[in-house]
């Protein structure tokens, strides 16, 4: 069986002057990278991690900008053996003495040997380097990129066995760092030789992206699988995109882009924010999929993308929809290739009341629930009730599953991986229910938002506020609440004022919103400040989210 | 042609009707929009479109950023030099 190693050096003789990255710059023309030339310029990365000592197996931690440098050494990682993990990095709105602290906590539990950034972050980085022994170098970019090409490089990738880990994936903030999700080389073959034939990948295909690597949309469906899988990729930086979404569009025109995978903010923000000057020529009609994936799904962000770029040829079928984790490499399900995405009309009293999904019969209050599609070939999907136990179609309970390409664990974590499993099944910690084979995701147990496609821990965004002058210790909480214009859940924040300080709500409100902002890089939309025993705690002691959040909304309602 | 102030006070009220959606809320002149977060990364382009839409004046892309303003004086400043 190949490793990734084996695999793009071959795909790299069979093909060596195929271009299988399309690079979209701000301002500058597109960079094209041939498999050749992916190949050379990861090898230089390779040669620095080897005159290091870098060994296989070894940690390397990519703080890097969505650029050619993170692509090349990413790879120039794989080929050594070594295991990539990317750090998002730093943007402009982070404060930063918080981006360190979240750097200390990712390094503390991953122990890497090596770094690989810029040398504007020389300064910092040596002082964390003399506090972690275990870090042998940090390597700049600016050293790498014009050294001359490496004649002999001796490529220890090669000699990985595929139950080695590979690749770590993390997501953003504190506690998102602390849980890297370890996969192996063969868990994603196993998922990706499915997931392409799922995908019905041929050779017209094109992936257009914007997505960002540290996330395993953008990691995985949108950068490994078209290296690893010979389909050319135009990308850009999420950075670049957010602001002028139009340039995908464009991209897609210019490049006859046939796959694509969005949040389902994305949906809404391409179909509201884009000038109709900046479509002029744009062609969708070489679109087959454009996945929603990563965060809740609605069919009104699908009709209203639809609406809008119909008259540039999107065709109905193009929209796409899939249920994915890092904790299963990626896809858990698909639905809407070549044929339309299934909706399900369900009485939205009984789906709270009775957690039963049940038809909608004329008059009645309903939803309208977006299929993810049915599990992979090599994927079983179970709903089962908080005792475990497997429930039948149509009643709603946590998403479990099990798979040939689950994750080895979290990285350096036996304590969350085991608290992650039961009896051989991932728990989700997602709710949703089976109808017809097909899965839909109503909801979540676990406490974690989900902002236009980022996952946001809501004790992240409380442990900010806690430390902010006139907000009483341990009493204030975060959750997320859907907005239906935006298309994407928006962070509220409550804290309860300490006695005293109950006439400087606005002044308290402001630096909420601004120390989140700065620790988190998350925008609030709403800090709700109220006075003492507002919240309510649970038996033992703790804040409860749900039920809090359940108060807010009624309290809402209730002013409106 | 507007005043600075004008434009200011304009732009100040849009963003937050329109942007941050609490019209309450007051901005400083020279309070930082972009670099504290006040503008979130999605709501860049809704800047961009109201500038666009009041003033006829398009800032690209590539200057949606805190470097190139970050402040409704700077704000102003860049709408009035390109002719409002």
């Amino acid at each position: 069986m190949d490793n990734f190693s084996t695999r793009l050096l071959r795909l790299s003789q069979e093909n060596p002057s195929k271009t299988i990255l399309n690079v979209l710059q701000t301002g500058q023309d597109d960079i094209q990278l041939t498999y050749r030339d992916l190949v050379q310029g990861a090898g230089k990365y390779t040669a620095a991690l080897v005159h290091q000592n870098i060994e296989p197996g070894e940690v390397v931690i990519l703080i890097l900008q969505q650029s050619v440098d993170l692509f090349l050494s990413y790879f120039g990682t794989i080929l050594n053996g070594s295991v990539p993990s990317i750090m998002p990095f730093l943007t402009e709105k982070l404060l930063p003495e918080k981006y360190r602290k979240d750097l200390v906590s990712l390094i503390e539990i991953t122990r890497p040997s090596a770094i690989i950034t810029y040398k504007e972050f020389a300064g910092e980085l040596e002082v964390i380097r003399q506090e972690n022994s275990f870090i042998k170098t940090v390597l700049y970019v600016e050293d790498i990129r014009d050294l001359p090409e490496e004649q002999s490089i001796e490529y220890r990738g090669l000699q990985c066995k595929e139950e080695n880990v590979v690749l770590l994936q993390h997501s953003s903030g504190t506690t998102g760092l602390q849980k890297g999700v370890a996969l192996s080389h063969q868990a994603v073959f196993n998922q990706l030789d499915i997931y392409t034939q799922k995908l019905q990948i041929n050779a017209q295909d094109v992936i257009v992206s914007w997505l960002p690597l540290y996330h395993d949309m953008g990691l995985i469906a949108c950068f490994i699988m078209p290296v690893l899988y010979n389909i050319p990729l135009v990308i850009m930086s999420p950075f670049d995109w957010v602001r002028a979404p139009y340039r995908l569009f464009q991209a897609i025109t210019g490049y006859k882009g046939t796959l694509c995978w969005l949040p389902n903010f994305a949906y809404n923000f391409c179909a509201q924010k884009i000038r109709p000057s900046d479509l002029e020529g744009v062609d969708l009609s070489s679109l087959r999929a454009v996945t929603n994936c990563s965060e809740p799904m609605r069919f009104a962000s699908h009709q209203l993308f639809l609406d809008r770029f119909k008259p540039y040829g999107l065709r109905d079928t193009a929209i796409a929809t899939c249920y994915a984790m890092a904790e299963n490499v990626f896809a858990v399900t698909q639905d809407g290739i070549e044929k339309p995405v299934t909706y399900d009309e369900i009485d939205l009293e009984i789906l709270q009341k009775d957690k039963l999904a049940q038809k909608a019969s004329a008059g009645e209050r309903s939803v309208i629930m977006v299929s993810a599609g049915k599990p992979l070939e090599n994927t079983s999907v179970r709903i089962v009730d908080e005792q475990g136990n497997e429930l039948p179609e149509r009643h709603l309970g946590e998403i479990v599953l099990q798979s040939n390409c689950m994750l080895t664990g979290y990285y350096h974590r036996e304590d969350a991986t085991q608290k992650a499993m039961l009896a051989g099944w991932f728990k989700t910690g997602d709710l949703g229910y089976l109808a017809d084979g097909e899965l839909y995701i109503s909801g979540r147990k676990k406490d974690l938002i989900i902002v236009g496609g980022k996952n946001v821990y809501p004790q992240d965004i409380e442990s900010v506020v806690n430390e902010i002058e006139g907000v009483h210790p341990g009493r204030n909480v975060a959750f997320g609440v859907f907005n239906e214009e935006r298309g994407t859940e928006e962070v509220i924040v409550i804290a309860e004022l300490e006695p005293g300080y109950e006439d400087q709500s606005q002044p308290i409100s402001g630096r909420i919103r601004q120390q989140v902002t700065q620790s988190t890089a998350v925008a609030l939309r709403q800090v709700y400040l109220v006075n003492g025993f507002w919240l309510i705690k649970t038996s033992s002691g703790k804040i409860a989210r749900a039920a809090n959040k359940e108060k807010y909304l009624a309290e809402l309602a209730q002013t409106k | 042609m507007k005043s600075k102030e004008e434009l200011i006070s304009e732009l100040g009220q849009k963003i937050s009707a329109e942007i941050l959606k609490q019209p309450e809320v007051e901005i400083g002149a020279d309070e930082a929009l972009i670099s504290s977060g006040l503008i979130d990364s999605f709501s860049l382009v809704d800047l961009a479109l109201i500038v666009e839409h009041l003033y006829g004046v398009r800032i690209e892309d590539y200057e949606l950023n805190a470097e190139t303003f970050d402040t409704l004086d700077q704000l102003a400043g860049m709408v009035i030099e390109r002719g409002a």
